[in-house]
């Protein structure tokens, strides 16, 4: 309870300083910072579509920071979700665009389950190479991105797209996860969806899956030292790839929130850095699988901030104040005595 | 001939980069930011340029803006000892935003600065190339024939060591990491000079594909180079296919320089060993 309590304290400490550099750089631009703050509740938080949009953006950086958390729990720098994210949802539409009879209920598990194994398909490399030849993550899995986005670009562009678009065929009705819009009437005109519960779940089954089982406490083990886990029976390298497989397996499944609740296709660049804002989020979140849902919400309303403000100030301010975040958190965290490593 | 000045042209940024993550590297600090520091060199330049005319000061600015931004990262992993991942990775998402944001603010774009001043050309020959060359050759005498380099690979190294021979690890690492943010900036310099303008992302993960040059130069200044200069081959080879009329999807050779980064981590020219206190944060013995 008390570090719940410290956690929001920080949590609060952060959104101030973000806030008083947001009042700066306004004034900077020469514009009224009341304004600002004035759009910012009336249009994002204390709006039924910029609520939705912001729950729509969160949905998918819950998945991707979820993704890159665990990795980095475990001590592994996956910072490859961006390209897993598209292996899986490309994976996903191909499969959903096969089986267009089947119904949803058997046809959405299915791709769901396609999708997370696309995700830790594209993690193979970087996980082979990181446990065989001791190849770092960072570059291997950033590599992997490279690839992934040239790859969908061929894929799309040379055989998969519809005329005149840069999307595939529409996926038949039965794969759409329904929006809360079409179930509750609510957040009208967003496309928030029931992804989001998924998402919810997922963290809830990363933070058990850690914190309450013995593979989990291995996995960790194997975070905090290699050597101490090999020492007491830990096979290192088989749960290297373990755990790398099941990050890109989270991020496989980011896509579902985009190609199951809102457009029905597969678009070219459609996560446009959401697997990169996944690192950023859970740096935020101190790599905390329930932290991970704060940080995405902040992350996301962030943007959706920008996006209204887009006409009062460039809405580039809200990318540094994301990275300005970042920095606050893993500086202030060191000084408290590096928790990354717990 | 043209061919071989082309390969070079495209080497050049690649190769100061790979330099600047193997002065970063040697003295023990893992330096993701290059990318980042490439992209805030290009815009540094493209400004300096634009406002003075003159692309030389340009230069100066290109190395300025990456200094200030290695300058982050040092701050970040040295005096508050983040891991030097993520506190690099944060220089990246930092430098990307405020680059958009200067463009923005600047040049009224999202996309592209207009367009700036060159170097001329010295009877024939790119400046940069005879700036590189010479760099190469001066970073490889510093890193094994000056006192300074003897330092730096001995905090990179066994920094404890280093530290009981009365050498302050943290002052090493720090010029270590500046010097690194100088090279990377020239890096990035260059690629706006050469195109004549900046471009939103035009680092385009030249600064990773460095960070494998370093590790396949096996951590030394002309090894990265060469290194380098592998890559930049990789990325003409587009031009070379196409001469021959050769019809490949432009995204397969688009993907080469990363499929060969792969390779090449992944050992296929035989293992390299990081200096062995890479990526270790380090406090010294009073602080503890």
């Amino acid at each position: 309870m008390r570090s719940v309590l410290r956690e929001a304290r920080w949590m609060a400490i952060t959104l101030l300083i973000l806030a008083l550099a947001l009042t700066i750089g306004t004034l900077a631009l020469k514009q009224s910072p009341v304004e600002v703050f004035r759009l910012i509740f009336s249009q994002v938080l204390f709006d039924d579509y910029g609520l939705g949009q912001t729950l729509y953006k969160a949905t998918t950086l819950i998945f991707t920071g979820l993704a890159c958390s665990l990795a980095f729990r475990c001590g592994l720098f996956n910072i490859g979700a961006e390209g897993q994210l598209y292996a899986g949802a490309f994976a996903m539409t191909l499969v959903g665009l096969q089986f267009p009879g089947l119904p949803s209920i058997i046809l959405i598990p299915l791709m769901l389950m396609i999708a997370a194994a696309g995700g830790a398909a594209w993690a193979i490399v970087p996980a082979v190479l990181k446990a065989k030849r001791g190849a770092h993550e960072v570059i291997t899995t950033m590599m992997m991105n490279f690839v992934a986005m040239a790859l969908a670009n061929y894929l799309i562009s040379a055989h998969f797209h519809e005329p005149e678009t840069i999307h595939t065929a529409e996926l038949p009705a039965a794969a759409g996860l329904p929006s809360f819009e079409t179930m509750f009437g609510l957040f009208q005109g967003s496309p928030v969806n029931v992804s989001l519960l998924l998402a919810f779940l997922i963290a809830a089954a990363v933070a058990y899956f850690l914190w309450r089982t013995p593979t989990g406490f291995e996995w960790r083990a194997v975070g905090v030292s290699p050597d101490a886990a090999r020492t007491s029976g830990v096979n290192v390298p088989a749960t290297t790839i373990k755990i790398l497989l099941a990050s890109g397996a989270i991020s496989g499944l980011a896509g579902s929130n985009f190609v199951l609740g809102y457009k029905h296709y597969f678009e070219q660049g459609f996560a446009s850095g959401a697997g990169f804002l996944g690192i950023a989020v859970a740096l935020v979140a101190k790599n905390n699988p329930i932290g991970v849902i704060a940080s995405s919400l902040l992350f996301a309303f962030m943007s959706q901030a920008g996006l209204t403000l887009n006409r009062t100030i460039p809405r580039e301010m809200f990318d540094i104040l994301q990275a300005a975040a970042i920095l606050i958190v893993v500086i202030a965290q060191n000084r408290l005595g590096g928790e990354l490593k717990k | 001939m043209t061919f071989l000045i082309q390969v070079l042209r495209i080497s050049g940024p690649y190769g100061l980069a790979a330099l600047a993550g193997t002065f970063s590297e040697l003295g023990g600090v893992v330096n993701i930011a290059l990318e980042g520091i490439l992209l805030s060199g290009a815009l540094g330049a493209t400004l300096a340029t634009h406002w003075t005319g003159n692309p030389w000061i340009g230069i100066l600015a290109g190395i300025g803006a990456g200094m200030l931004l290695s300058c982050l990262h040092a701050w970040a992993a040295l005096r508050h000892r983040v891991d030097q991942i993520v506190s690099s990775l944060a220089c990246n998402f930092l430098a990307a935003g405020l680059c958009r944001f200067i463009l923005k603010l600047v040049f009224h774009s999202t996309s592209n600065s207009s367009r700036v001043e060159g170097l001329p050309d010295w009877g024939g020959l790119d400046p940069f190339l005879v700036l590189f060359f010479v760099i190469v050759g001066l970073c490889q005498w510093i890193v094994y024939r000056t006192r300074f380099g003897l330092r730096l690979r001995a905090v990179g190294e066994h920094p404890q060591a280093a530290e009981s021979l009365g050498i302050s690890v943290l002052a090493m690492r720090f010029k270590g990491v500046l010097l690194s943010g100088a090279l990377a900036g020239l890096g990035g310099a260059w690629l706006a000079l050469e195109q004549h303008q900046f471009t939103d992302g035009m680092s385009g993960g030249r600064g990773y594909i460095a960070l494998a040059a370093v590790i396949l130069g096996r951590w030394t200044p002309l090894g990265a180079a060469g290194a380098a200069l592998f890559f930049g081959l990789a990325e003409s080879l587009q031009i070379i296919l196409q001469a021959y009329g050769v019809r490949v999807p432009t995204q397969f050779v688009q993907m080469l320089p990363y499929l060969m980064t792969l390779a090449a981590v992944a050992g296929v020219a035989g293992k390299s060993r990081p200096p062995a206190a890479d990526g270790i944060p380090y406090s010294s013995e009073q602080d503890r």
